[in-house]
């Protein structure tokens, strides 16, 4: 007995150094394995709080370009808006009536991140604004990732560019689908996959969400095909694509409530 | 001896600020960051009990790890280099180390290019492996060690030459 306590007593610098980097490793690992991740994260009181006052002061330098893309999307609602067949008879008092399936919401991105191999990025929105796990995150211009810890005021945000997402996409001219995962080399280019070799792929075709995930609606642009090549197996294509999004100057966000959700996954599960 | 602990709470605290809010964003050639927060450790005094000094580089690598939601990828490359701190201390600075006599701010250039540079390059191996998690891509690790060491080093020389009080 005496000479355990001596070992230990000997050795604690080295005992320590294994146990503080065998939990290091084990965070690690926890974090490379999707949506069980993430015990030590940024959507708390203090770094979001850090965050958020650093994101006031920096939010006015790109005002301009903001205010361009919120003016660009304004154009464009405005046309569907009044090129609808049956315009004049909008009588909706209670938003209820629409019986929406999806709810948008809006935030602001305070913590953005390209340059590792798992990007996560940080809203101002969270459990007090009814944002939880799951709901899907989009730009004006295309898709962004999918929320994953929350806490009463931030949550956490897995991008595309992130090595563990997988997002379902389709060819919007002939619907083939497959699942856009990223290699973690570019940040303007993501990688389509399992798209079958009978599919016609052209460069510049349309990628857009396959609406198979119930965490997307179907037809939300993604980006355009910049180049593609067979697999080893010439079975599947590998495709790379260009996103519409500029996922180094995320600002403004909505996110998506899927209602039908728990329906659902409900179904599935029985 | 409290002036020394108060100088590295501040220290600590600057060092992981200017690491989250500046060195973070600057993503040179589109993924090149420093991570000079690492100069904490570096410049954590020699003679200090083990023990403490361990716990405090994990508190360290930990709370950038809160910051970059990364898991725990820093907290491990700094409890690594903590503990092998020791070693690159004997070898570059030779016999001055045995004797404990260390001041850094009156060592010469060389010898501190060295000591700044083992840690460093240490430090990225484990924090850039642990990042791309893959064996098949060790050239992308092997790459991206180089070009943020380099950015590191330059950084960290410049600050501590900035910072260092002359010996009178």
């Amino acid at each position: 007995m005496q000479q355990i306590i001596n070992f230990i007593i000997r050795n604690k610098n080295f005992l320590l150094f294994l146990l503080l980097f065998s939990i290091s490793i084990l965070f690690t690992i926890q974090s490379h394995s999707y949506h069980r991740s993430k015990f030590i994260n940024s959507a708390n009181f203090l770094s979001g709080g850090i965050y958020n006052s650093a994101h006031k002061i920096s939010t006015y330098f790109n005002l301009k370009s903001q205010n361009q893309l919120l003016f660009e999307e304004n154009k464009r609602l405005k046309s569907l808006l009044y090129n609808l067949e049956n315009t004049g008879h909008f009588t909706y008092s209670d938003s209820l009536l629409l019986n929406k399936s999806y709810y948008f919401s809006n935030a602001q991105v305070i913590k953005n991140s390209y340059s590792a191999t798992d990007n996560v990025l940080l809203i101002n929105k969270g459990t007090n604004d009814s944002i939880q796990q799951d709901f899907g995150v989009i730009t004006t211009k295309g898709i962004v990732g999918i929320v994953d810890k929350t806490s009463g005021n931030f949550a956490n945000v897995i991008s595309i560019l992130n090595s563990t997402s997988s997002i379902s996409a389709q060819l919007k001219k002939t619907s083939h689908y497959g699942s856009l995962t990223w290699d973690a080399k570019n940040p303007a280019l993501v990688q389509l996959k399992d798209i079958p070799k009978i599919a016609k792929v052209l460069v510049g075709d349309t990628i857009v969400t396959s609406g198979q995930s119930s965490i997307f609606p179907k037809d939300i642009p993604i980006g355009v095909i910049e180049n593609y090549n067979l697999d080893a197996a010439e079975n599947y294509y590998e495709i790379n694509v260009a996103l519409f999004n500029d996922m180094t100057n995320l600002e403004y966000v909505y996110i998506i409530k899927n209602t039908n959700k728990p329906e659902i996954t409900n179904l599935l599960n029985e | 001896m409290n002036n020394i602990f108060s100088v590295d709470s501040i220290r600590f605290i600057v060092l992981v600020l200017i690491q989250v809010l500046v060195c973070n964003n600057i993503n040179f050639f589109g993924y090149i960051n420093p991570y000079p927060y690492i100069l904490f450790i570096a410049l954590f005094p020699v003679k200090s009990n083990r023990v403490v000094f361990i716990l405090a580089s994990f508190l360290l690598g930990l709370t950038n790890d809160m910051f970059l939601d990364s898991g725990g990828i820093h907290a491990a490359a700094c409890v690594f280099i903590a503990y092998v701190r020791p070693v690159i201390l004997k070898f570059s600075f030779g016999t001055i180390y045995e004797h404990h006599t260390i001041k850094f701010a009156s060592i010469a250039f060389g010898s501190k290019l060295t000591y700044i540079t083992l840690l460093v390059t240490l430090h990225h191996i484990i924090l850039f492996s642990l990042q791309v998690f893959s064996v098949s891509k060790i050239i992308f690790v092997l790459q991206k060690t180089l070009f943020s060491s380099m950015f590191t080093i330059l950084l960290s020389m410049i600050i501590t030459i900035i910072f260092s009080q002359k010996p009178k």
